[in-house]
């Protein structure tokens, strides 16, 4: 492979510097309101990368993939609502949580296909939603608020909006740099492998559920860390939060971006939050034009934006 | 007793309601091989229309059937300009597009019949509760609706499987290539099809809305429910989806009324009344988790080869 002056690798420098200097554009103008946007963009970028490795590299259409969004974010408001504030404990603990979910319904859902398979991740994220409405003692329906964010004594101050936007983006480049090594790796080819010819892979002798699992939970693991920057960014969790609806706008994200290629989903997610964002400003009714824009695209935009891009570089 | 009766009715009346939205579903699902995320718009349209339509007509009925031929037309709009693209192209390509759709309807409503929820009155004549066992009295409209639903769902099960147009629907749930090399219009059939599932999907908006406020996003909860019930059933398959609907239907009605009491015996009370709304709403997750796990291709899989 060899990194050539494309359109794609153009657009994916411009995201990787222009994310690094948004920070000093907004002290600049004194618009603090883009560094908000954008460290909430960035959360659900990391979030809609991983579902890009199960659903564009590994071909699993998961409909449940915001559960995720949710158990990170329950595990850092439980632990806080319970005095423990550390951000050692309460990020393990909600990397954990999240990579024990992946694997349960992991093992469960990856025995079906298809449609079937994606209605059965969407029912678990359900599951996984009422689980949390249930949570009287932690608000319930209503969710929690989190009066402090998770303490990483002294390396970090996540109510500092800069240092805090830094830390989305280091977590958001890391989860890239996973994406990439993971898919050019033995392992990446296998589960890539698996998209395209599932047959073909269990003759030559791989064990195919095994390596789906191991990708699956990954991914799980990858957004619970978003769901933890999410609760600390909003300073608030709700089962809201893992409702199917949130589920449907990170595929729409990754497909949006262009599924299967690395900045895909981050392209996506920048584009349908400022777009929700701007549009929503023109007008009360933004869902009136976002929808049939929506439409356009699959009808007429193979491949999300990153395939435009594709198509228009090669000429 | 009473309140057994009165569950188990209400259980069937969820059920068949479940199964119009569902057949339809399930239609286009296995016909088309379209996942299609706004039938549930269809839904909460058929609602807005019957209120829209029975206000200003003014009578209950005629109201409803205005409202009916409305989701139809809907529907078959709805297919000729947007989704009738969208055929032969991946589920993933269908989720994104049918979840604009969604996104469109909602605020489409909301800038024609505004934020606020409507309210369909019923006439005097549904309102008069009736006696089914002597001392069980159950409200007339509920009765109506089992009656109407299964009244419908009859008449599907005839259509279906009785006249030419159900056979060349069930040939096209199990090959859809072969019917088109046959010479069979598909375009038309698929038209048709479609224009069916909505007002099915139609029909049962407007069912529920007398008993629920007509409200934004109305359709999406039951329309998950609906996906819930063609899974288990065997995507493409009539006869799943009715006996998944109502087993869909009683096991989330009982669970609810009886869940609460059956768990304060085994756990302390304070922990049931936590654990029992949770546990009762995540019943038929549960059910069709199960069920996928142990048959894949759902209770009763359409096209098997």
């Amino acid at each position: 492979m060899t990194a050539s002056l494309n359109a794609r690798n153009v657009v994916a420098a411009l995201i990787v510097v222009g994310l690094l200097l948004l920070p000093l554009y907004a002290q600049f103008s004194g618009n603090m309101f883009v560094l908000t946007l954008f460290t909430r963009i960035v959360i659900f970028a990391l979030a809609a990368v991983s579902l890009n490795l199960i659903m564009g590299y590994g071909g699993m259409m998961s409909f449940g993939h915001a559960a995720y969004l949710g158990i990170g974010g329950y595990a850092v408001g439980i632990l806080a609502a319970e005095g423990i504030g550390s951000g050692f404990i309460q990020w393990p603990v909600a990397l954990l949580a999240s990579a024990l979910f992946a694997l349960v319904i992991g093992a469960l859902s990856l025995r079906t296909r298809g449609v079937y398979f994606i209605m059965i991740t969407l029912a678990f994220a359900q599951m996984a939603y009422y689980v949390a409405a249930g949570l009287a003692r932690y608000g319930g329906d209503d969710g929690l608020t989190i009066y402090k964010r998770s303490d990483f004594s002294g390396l970090i101050n996540l109510s500092s909006r800069v240092q805090f936007y830094y830390l989305c983006t280091g977590c958001l480049f890391g989860g890239i740099y996973l994406v990439w090594r993971i898919v050019n790796s033995r392992f990446g080819l296998v589960v890539q492998g698996l998209r395209s010819n599932e047959q073909r892979m269990q003759a030559i002798g791989f064990p195919v559920t095994r390596y789906r699992l191991v990708c699956f939970v990954i991914a799980g693991t990858m957004c619970g860390l978003a769901g933890a920057l999410l609760a600390n960014n909003t300073d608030f969790i709700s089962p809201a939060v893992m409702y199917w609806t949130r589920s449907g706008d990170l595929m729409v994200m990754v497909i949006l971006g262009g599924m299967g290629s690395l900045f895909g989903p981050v392209l996506g997610a920048i584009v349908y939050l400022v777009l929700e964002e701007f549009l929503s400003q023109v007008t009360e009714y933004w869902a009136l034009i976002m929808g049939p824009l929506l439409l356009l695209i699959v009808l007429f935009g193979r491949g999300g934006i990153m395939g435009l891009l594709g198509r228009f570089s090669r000429g | 007793m009473l309140l057994v009766v009165e569950q188990f009715l209400n259980g069937l009346q969820l059920g068949l309601l479940l199964f119009l939205l569902a057949a339809g579903l399930t239609l286009v699902f296995g016909i088309m091989d379209l996942v299609n995320l706004a039938h549930g718009s269809l839904y909460m349209m058929g609602a807005y229309f019957a209120a829209t339509f029975v206000a200003w007509t003014g009578s209950f009925i005629g109201g409803i059937v205005l409202a009916l031929g409305a989701t139809l037309l809907l529907g078959i709009a709805l297919e000729f300009i947007a989704l009738r693209h969208l055929y032969g192209r991946d589920h993933l390509d269908h989720v994104l597009a049918t979840f604009g759709l969604i996104l469109f309807f909602n605020d489409a409503v909301r800038l024609i019949w505004g934020p606020a929820g409507l309210a369909l009155p019923l006439p005097a004549w549904l309102t008069v509760p009736i006696q089914i066992v002597p001392g069980v009295f159950y409200p007339a409209y509920r009765l109506a609706i089992i009656v109407v639903a299964l009244a419908v769902a009859l008449m599907l099960y005839v259509v279906v499987m009785r006249t030419r147009l159900g056979m060349l629907i069930r040939a096209g749930a199990s090959n859809r290539e072969m019917i088109g090399a046959l010479g069979i219009n598909i375009k038309l059939l698929y038209t048709l099809v479609f224009g069916l599932g909505a007002a099915l999907a139609g029909l049962a908006g407007l069912m529920q809305a007398p008993i629920l406020t007509v409200q934004i996003g109305m359709g999406e909860n039951i329309l998950i429910l609906a996906f819930v019930i063609i899974v288990i059933g065997g995507i493409g398959s009539i006869r799943g989806a009715f006996v998944a609907s109502i087993l869909v239907g009683m096991i989330d009605t009982l669970g609810r009324a009886f869940l609460p009491d059956l768990l304060r015996k085994i756990l302390s009370s304070a922990a049931a009344s936590t654990a029992a709304p949770a546990l009762s709403s995540m019943l038929i997750y549960l059910l069709m988790a199960i069920v996928l796990v142990v048959r894949p291709e759902g209770l009763f899989p359409a096209n098997r080869r």
